[in-house]
This record gives structure tokens, sequence and C-alpha cells, in this order.
């Protein structure tokens, strides 16, 4: 049976406790300060560097690169994978290509994208547009290829043509995997760009929290792992509130305990 | 009366691997203007391929069908799926006004057309529903709906009640019926249901087991306007008893085909 106030009692109950255990665990000792600054000194620091715009301005720069880099990417993987799905040779031509591609981490060939970019703001831009494009594309052709022969069927029947058919059926009836395509790309885009950032920035969220590293200090590494957090998260609720947007007909897919699994 | 519906010596052979696959071997049939038929085999017999051939959806290996228009802008056929061919992504009003859309017809005048057949198959309060909010029972009203409001010079229907639970069968023949008799287009309905058949047709024409052949046809003997009511009706009984006594062998030669 399930008890809507218990549940969210238990939801944030759980957080809390574990926050007080780690708190206790460092003030009695058993957790290495060094290490893992105390939670009340975490978010002492967050507000401080809340309060004096530092974190503003790196989320700024990293959030900028993101978004750029995922427009670009997003918009040309779309378009490959609509044409890759529905152009049977032009998807026999480019798919192994793409697919051996697409599992070389992005990260791997940062340094050839600085090579070829420079050290400015257009090599983060296209990493994240390179690897946001593996993904769309990808999720975008096996969309379109997947979409319901019997849909197609009635389609024909009641006379589509070439680009009706695109339009009415191929394009809705992809749109949900699309969407996935999407949600995954926004989360390996922000992967990306920390790792990005770690070595080839002078601001962003990844270089705040390298530089925080080579000062050591910890407590500003964790303010920083919040703000990723936290940007994860508004990424994941914006695809979601967008797609529902989208495709008014789905049901809501708002994860709920125990009965769905959103990794 | 001409025929309607003219369909001469139609074969149809899969390739497949190995051996070709013989759906349909030398179907003949003629449906004239304004009757209702349906074709009842078991399970495989190319029944199905025979409608898909109708509507253009596949083509025939040899033979030909031909399907009399005359009404300019009309369209020849609309096709009823199984209960999952109607669009998720489009509203019930959307989806049965899909055919006049692809037609071009302007969108007041297609929307117009549309309320009026979701009116007549009784969704009327669903008009800007989504099917996932529908039952299964009212999905298929909707693929009714969309093919009736498409105004085809033929009605092809492809075992739109095969889906349903019994209790929601019964109600939508009854209501077939009664859309039916507003025009009285020539339909071609496919089934494996006997009574189904006898209740709804003019004339029930039987196919064998694999490949497709017709094999016999009955008249069906009660008057029009029909409705539920026939099924208590002594002849009824009859009638199905003689179609099942002729389909029977072709049911266990179609299990021994496919085990």
């Amino acid at each position: 049976m399930s008890d809507p106030r218990r549940d969210r009692m238990l939801a944030l109950g759980a957080p809390a406790f574990l926050v007080g255990l780690w708190e206790v665990a460092i003030r009695t000792g058993v957790l290495d300060a060094r290490f893992f600054p105390p939670p009340s000194l975490v978010v002492l620091t967050f507000w401080r560097l809340l309060a004096d715009g530092t974190l503003a301005a790196h989320t700024a720069a990293s959030v900028t690169r993101v978004l750029a880099g995922f427009a670009i990417g997003a918009a040309a993987g779309l378009a490959a994978g609509l044409a890759m799905g529905t152009i049977r040779s032009l998807r026999v031509a480019l798919e192994p290509t793409i697919s051996a591609l697409y599992v070389i981490p992005k990260v791997a060939i940062l340094p050839l994208v600085m090579l070829i970019f420079g050290l400015g703001e257009a090599s983060k831009i296209a990493i994240i547009a390179i690897a946001t494009f593996f993904i769309v594309v990808i999720n975008t052709t096996a969309a379109v290829v997947g979409v319901e022969p019997l849909y197609i069927e009635a389609g024909r029947a009641f006379g589509a043509r070439r680009l009706q058919m695109f339009a009415h059926i191929i394009l809705p009836g992809a749109l949900p995997a699309i969407f996935t395509g999407m949600r995954l790309a926004l989360g390996t885009a922000l992967i990306v760009i920390i790792a990005a950032e770690f070595v080839a920035a002078k601001d962003g969220i990844g270089y705040f929290i390298w530089f925080a590293w080579n000062t050591l200090r910890p407590e500003e590494m964790f303010a920083g792992f919040i703000v990723i957090g936290a940007l994860g998260m508004l990424s994941y609720e914006a695809v979601r509130r967008i797609g529902h947007r989208v495709m008014p007909w789905l049901e809501d897919d708002r994860p709920r305990g125990g009965r769905e699994d959103h990794g | 009366m001409s025929a309607k519906i003219l369909i001469s010596d139609v074969t149809k052979i899969y390739p497949g691997q190995g051996r070709p696959l013989v759906a349909l071997d030398r179907v003949s049939l003629q449906v004239p203007e304004g009757e209702f038929v349906c074709v009842v085999g078991p399970s495989g017999c190319g029944k199905s391929t025979l409608l898909r051939i109708l509507a253009g959806l596949v083509p025939c290996s040899s033979g030909s069908v031909a399907i009399a228009g005359g009404r300019r802008g009309k369209p020849l056929h609309s096709l009823v799926f199984q209960e999952y061919a109607i669009f998720p992504w489009k509203t019930v009003l959307q989806n049965v006004a899909f055919g006049l859309q692809m037609r071009g017809v302007a969108r007041p005048q297609r929307e117009a057309t549309a309320r009026e057949w979701i009116g007549r198959v009784g969704l009327g309060d669903f008009t800007d529903a989504y099917p996932r909010q529908l039952s299964g029972g009212m999905r298929q009203r909707v693929g009714i709906a969309r093919a009736f409001a498409n105004d085809p010079e033929v009605l092809l229907m492809d075992e739109p009640l095969g889906a349903l639970d019994a209790q929601t069968r019964l109600i939508l023949m009854d209501e077939l019926l009664r859309l039916w008799e507003t025009d009285r287009k020539t339909v071609v309905y496919v089934t494996h249901d006997i009574e189904e058949a006898i209740l709804l047709g003019d004339r029930v024409v039987l196919m064998t087991a694999r490949p497709g052949r017709l094999k016999a046809e009955f008249a069906v003997p009660f008057a029009r306007p029909r409705g539920i009511e026939v099924m208590g009706d002594p002849a009824f009984a009859g009638l199905s008893y003689q179609i099942w006594e002729a389909l029977r062998d072709e049911a266990i030669a179609a299990m021994g085909t496919r085990a």
C-alpha cells in the first residue's frame, strides 16, 4: 500500500539522515576532514560563493558552452538521423561508420579537437556538438526506422503522399524515441563539458572544481558538485517538460517510486 | 446491376526463402454496388491479403482488381484495420478527419464532416481526446468513423472487431449495421467469425486454407434493416452450422500446415 505522505517523508528523510551521518562521522574523526569537508562547511562555502557571484559566473560559462554545442549537435544529428531513417541507401552507407565512431569516448578526441579549434571557446563547443551529434543521430535513425509499420500502412491506405507521410506519421511516430536520444545527449554533454573544462578552460564549473583541487580546497569542490547536480536535475526536468509540450498524446512519464526507473 | 468491385483471377505469391508461398490462387469475385460481402476463412488463408490487394497496399502477382469509381474527388476505398491502427498522436477529431486532410479538404469542412461521424459513433464527448484515453471499443469506433468519414466508393474492413472482447463485439456489430444503413456502401468485410459474417453480410464467401481459393458462398436471407435480434432466428443457427460444415475441413487443414 502506498501512502503519499509516508513516501514523501522517506524520500526527504533518507538523504537528510545520510547528511547527518556524514557530519557526525567527521566530527568523531571516522572520516578524514581533509577529503570530506563536513556538510555544514560545504553549505557555508556554497552560500559564500553564491553570494559573491563566483558560482554564477562559472555556471554561466559552462551552461553557455553546453547550450551552444548541444544546439549545433542536436540540430545536425536530428537532420542526419531523419534523412538516414527515411532513405535506406543513406542508412546502409553511413550507419557502420557512425556506429564505429560513436563508441570512441568523446573525451578521448578532445586533444584533437583543441588542435583543430584552438584553445578558445570553439573547441569546447565543438566537443559538446560532436558528443551530442552521435547520440542524437543514432537515436533519431532508430526512431524513424522503428515507427510502427501499421501506422505507415494506415497512412498509405488513406492516400498520404511522401511529404504528408513524413509530417503526419513518421515524425510524430518517431518523436518519443528522438526525445529519449535528446535527454541522453544532454546528460552526456554535461559530463563532457566538465571533463573538457578540467584541462582546457579558464572558467566554467569543471575548471572551478579542478582549481579547487589544485589549491586544496575540498569544500569548494563539493560546492561545485552541488552545482553539477542541480544542472543535471534542471536539464532533465526541462527536457521532460518540453517533451510533454511537444507530445501531449503521451502519458506523463514523471518517475514514481517503485514503478519506473529512469537512469 | 454492374459490378462495383471486380476481382479477376487474382494470384498472390510471396517469393520467400526456399519454397515460394502461394497466398491466393486464382480468386475471382464480383461485388455489386451496395452489397455487404463477408469473406470468411481459416487463419492464414489469404483473406487479409486479398483485402490489402483491393486497398492497393500490396500488388498481386497476376490477375486484376478493379473498383468502379465515378464521383469526382472521392477515394475508391477506405480500410478499417484491426484495433491499433489509429494514430496515437492525433486526437479523435484529427484521426477521423485524416483521410479528408490527405485529400486536401479544407479544415472547416473536414472537421465538420469528422464531427458528424464522431457523433454517429457516439464519441461526441471525446472529440479532443487522444486514443490512449479511450477503451479498445472506443478506439475501434474511431477507426470505423475514420473510414466512413472519408466517404469512399467501397469500404474494406479487415477483422475490425477481432481484437475486442465478446460483449464489445456484439455492441459494435449492431452499431456497424446501423451506420451502414445510412448510405449502404459496398463493403468487403474479412472475418474468421461465422456469426459476425451472417449478421452483417448479404453474402458470405468462404475461402479454403492456403493457398486461398474461393470454396463456397452463401446468401444471407435476413431482411434489412437488420439488428442483433436475427441471431435468435432458427434460420441463423441453421446457416451458421451449414457454413461451419463447409469451413471445418479448411480450418483443420490450416492447423495442419501451420503446426
